[in-house]
């Protein structure tokens, strides 16, 4: 069984919904990452979506392009971001990565290339934002031939025949995307969200991660209701940016942050 | 269906590929909105309606058909084949720009959107934008890089004077792409109710498909003229080459005529040895940006590389899918004018034809020179002057050491 698979069942005998921090790699330096992994498995993550920094971050909001513009003047690259995962796995074999970015870097790099280096690394799953299932059909082989999870965007439009082929295609989760907008947007509808999530179980049969716009314990709790798991972004990576000079700063805020959302999730 | 085969004119296939090139790399918050467009399209490209509609401004608003004008003085300096100048800068708006918006704007107006977006790099697609949303009576939005404001400021002026809202961009590294990428998040956002024009024949599909249809009147106007004017067809084409919608619209109609060699010019700038140009097919590779799949300018790490070009309207990272797939099976040749030539070229034309060209299509005027010379005196090529170059009148004084 996939670590994200067995991630998903333990929660589900337990009773709990997973909670799903993202941070970009590299931000804002390249040895902060691992150590901010350890510290968000300490605070309750249950999965991390391990951001790849990317030049033209076309679905992202401002919070997120700024950390990927602090990453690339270190210019953290894909070989890097690889070289953090196996770090992180020395003394953490259980928590799941998902690396999360946009195609070209894996394009440059190759795609048999990559994918025998993320699973060589330890990685779980990836989601390219932008190769959705219609142009994966080429390259996903390469992904599932060696059980790595191909996790897909489903969005507050996609129609309910795409919703079923995202469900066919995907494997892990789905990442369901809260709202028309970009990552850091404000005001989530959490019966907007409970609407369209009992659309996309009637299609879907793997667990359902929702993301975008959950930026405090209460809306995480309350969004946790209808779906499996929460995914938190870009209030995690604003703590980052505000503590961009002191590493132990930032790892006490984002402990905090998590800390008080998995309490949340979990009452 | 083949893709293998160069005279394929069905291409795109169904999904919006060109050969490897094309398709539509976009996050599924913008699918929808891609299907609903590609639907519409579909439909309203075999509408008689909608085709009377676009052939109307075409001839009435923008001034269609161009001029097709044998530039004598400038053939006789080069010494070789005729050369002859595709007037797009005598177009309502001085640039090609605005066949494309023409036919986008009505394809707003019969989606019922009440709301245009668009990217902009120099100002040119910006100002045709502002002008048929004052044309068909839609609000106006344009994301331009902060440096191109800058740079641009009587551009920006003339959006605001037609009622256009004019966003400065700051990410990235604000210039053309981070405009794209900034249009692209606010079409997410404001999806029900807006509509996005891009400038040029790249993007996700359908985009390059209909910006391409809507430019290609360049080149049928250019088949029928040339056997007006002189009894065939010519036996060159060249144009600037930068997403590059002003040479699709010149070659499209021509894929199948083999015998008629096509030539566009990329953006050289410095020169192709070092970094400091904007020539994806002549030294990029492919890879994926701004929702398809092109020859690109990019890192060794998969990072979209800044570029460099005199002419902001050619400086973008990336080139149209249709191009790549030209490239690839050998149907174009792509070439490349520096800055110098480039500068050399519009004081030539400017001399010698009291033609003032735009500075993307000051390269393509470069390169035909250099191309006539070669060429016998009763051959033709037919040289697409995209623009007119009032708005590069400042750099040009600039460079000169002019100061007004």
């Amino acid at each position: 069984m996939s670590r994200i698979k067995q991630v998903f069942a333990d929660l589900e005998r337990q009773g709990k919904k997973a909670l799903i921090p993202y941070i970009t790699a590299g931000d804002p330096q390249k040895d902060a990452t691992v150590p901010m992994m350890h510290a968000l498995v300490d605070a309750g993550a249950d999965i991390i979506e391990l951001g790849v920094p990317f030049s033209d971050p076309m679905a992202d909001g401002p919070t997120i392009q700024l950390a990927c513009e602090r990453a690339l003047v270190h210019n953290t690259s894909l070989h890097d971001v690889l070289a953090m995962v196996a770090e992180f796995r020395k003394t953490n074999s259980n928590t799941p990565i998902v690396l999360m970015g946009y195609l070209n870097p894996v394009e440059r790099m190759g795609y048999e290339t990559f994918a025998a280096a993320a699973v060589e690394a330890g990685v779980d799953g990836v989601l390219m934002v932008d190769l959705p299932p219609e142009e994966a059909v080429d390259v996903e082989g390469f992904f599932k031939t060696r059980d790595l999870d191909m996790i897909y965007l489903i969005a507050p439009t996609t129609k309910d025949e795409r919703i079923e082929r995202i469900g066919q295609a995907g494997s892990g989760y789905v990442y369901y995307v809260s709202l028309k907008g970009v990552t850091g947007s404000k005001a989530l509808d959490v019966d907007d969200v409970a609407r369209n999530l009992e659309r996309i179980r009637k299609y879907v049969s793997i667990p359902v991660g929702v993301g975008f716009g959950i930026n405090t314990g209460e809306t995480a709790a309350a969004v946790s209701k209808v779906c499996d798991g929460v995914i938190v972004g870009s209030a995690i990576v604003n703590l980052i940016a505000e503590n961009a000079d002191n590493a132990n700063a930032a790892q006490e805020a984002v402990s905090a942050l998590v800390g008080s959302m998995r309490t949340a999730l979990d009452a | 269906m083949s893709t293998n085969n160069p005279f394929d004119l069905d291409l795109p296939d169904a999904r919006g590929h060109f050969g490897i090139h094309g398709g539509r790399f976009v996050s599924e918050t913008l699918s929808a909105a891609l299907d609903e467009l590609e639907t519409t399209y579909k439909k309203l490209r075999e509408d008689a309606d909608f085709q009377a509609a676009f052939d109307k401004d075409l001839a009435h608003y923008v001034g269609r058909p161009s001029p097709l004008y044998l530039a004598e003085r400038l053939t006789a300096h080069c010494g070789g084949a005729q050369i002859y100048l595709k007037r797009e800068d005598l177009n309502h708006t001085g640039a090609h720009k605005i066949n494309n918006t023409i036919g986008q704007a009505l394809l707003a107006k019969f989606m019922g959107k009440k709301k245009i977006i668009a990217e902009t790099g120099a100002g040119q697609h910006g100002v045709a934008s502002a002008t048929v949303a004052a044309r068909f009576g839609l609000e106006c939005k344009v994301f331009m890089g902060s440096t191109d404001v800058e740079r641009q400021k009587l551009n920006v002026y003339r959006m605001k004077l037609l009622g256009a809202e004019v966003e400065a961009v700051q990410s990235g590294t604000k210039t053309l792409k981070d405009a794209m990428n900034e249009a692209m998040r606010h079409w997410v956002t404001h999806v029900d109710d807006t509509f996005y024009i891009i400038g040029t024949a790249a993007g996700p599909h359908p985009y390059p498909m209909l910006v391409r249809d809507f430019q290609s009147v360049i080149g049928r106007e250019v088949q029928r003229q040339s056997v007006e004017q002189f009894g065939r067809q010519p036996d060159a084409l060249v144009a600037c080459v930068g997403g590059g919608s002003n040479a699709i619209g010149l070659f499209h109609p021509y894929i199948r005529y083999p015998e008629v060699a096509m030539y566009g010019v990329e953006a050289g700038g410095l020169g192709l040895d070092g970094n400091d140009h904007a020539a994806p097919l002549s030294k990029g590779r492919p890879g994926v940006l701004h929702g398809n799949r092109t020859y690109l300018m990019e890192d060794e790490n998969g990072q979209i590389m800044g570029t460099h070009s005199i002419s902001a309207g050619l400086d973008y990272p990336g080139v149209g899918p249709e191009h790549s797939w030209l490239k690839d099976v050998g149907r174009a040749h792509y070439v490349a004018a520096t800055d110098d030539e480039a500068l050399d070229a519009f004081h030539k034309l400017t001399q010698l034809e009291g033609i003032m060209p735009a500075l993307e299509s000051s390269h393509a005027v470069a390169y035909a020179m250099r191309l006539a010379a070669t060429m016998k005196p009763d051959q033709v090529i037919v040289v697409n002057l995209s623009g007119r170059g009032d708005k590069d009148i400042h750099t040009i004084a600039t460079l000169d050491g002019v100061t007004a």
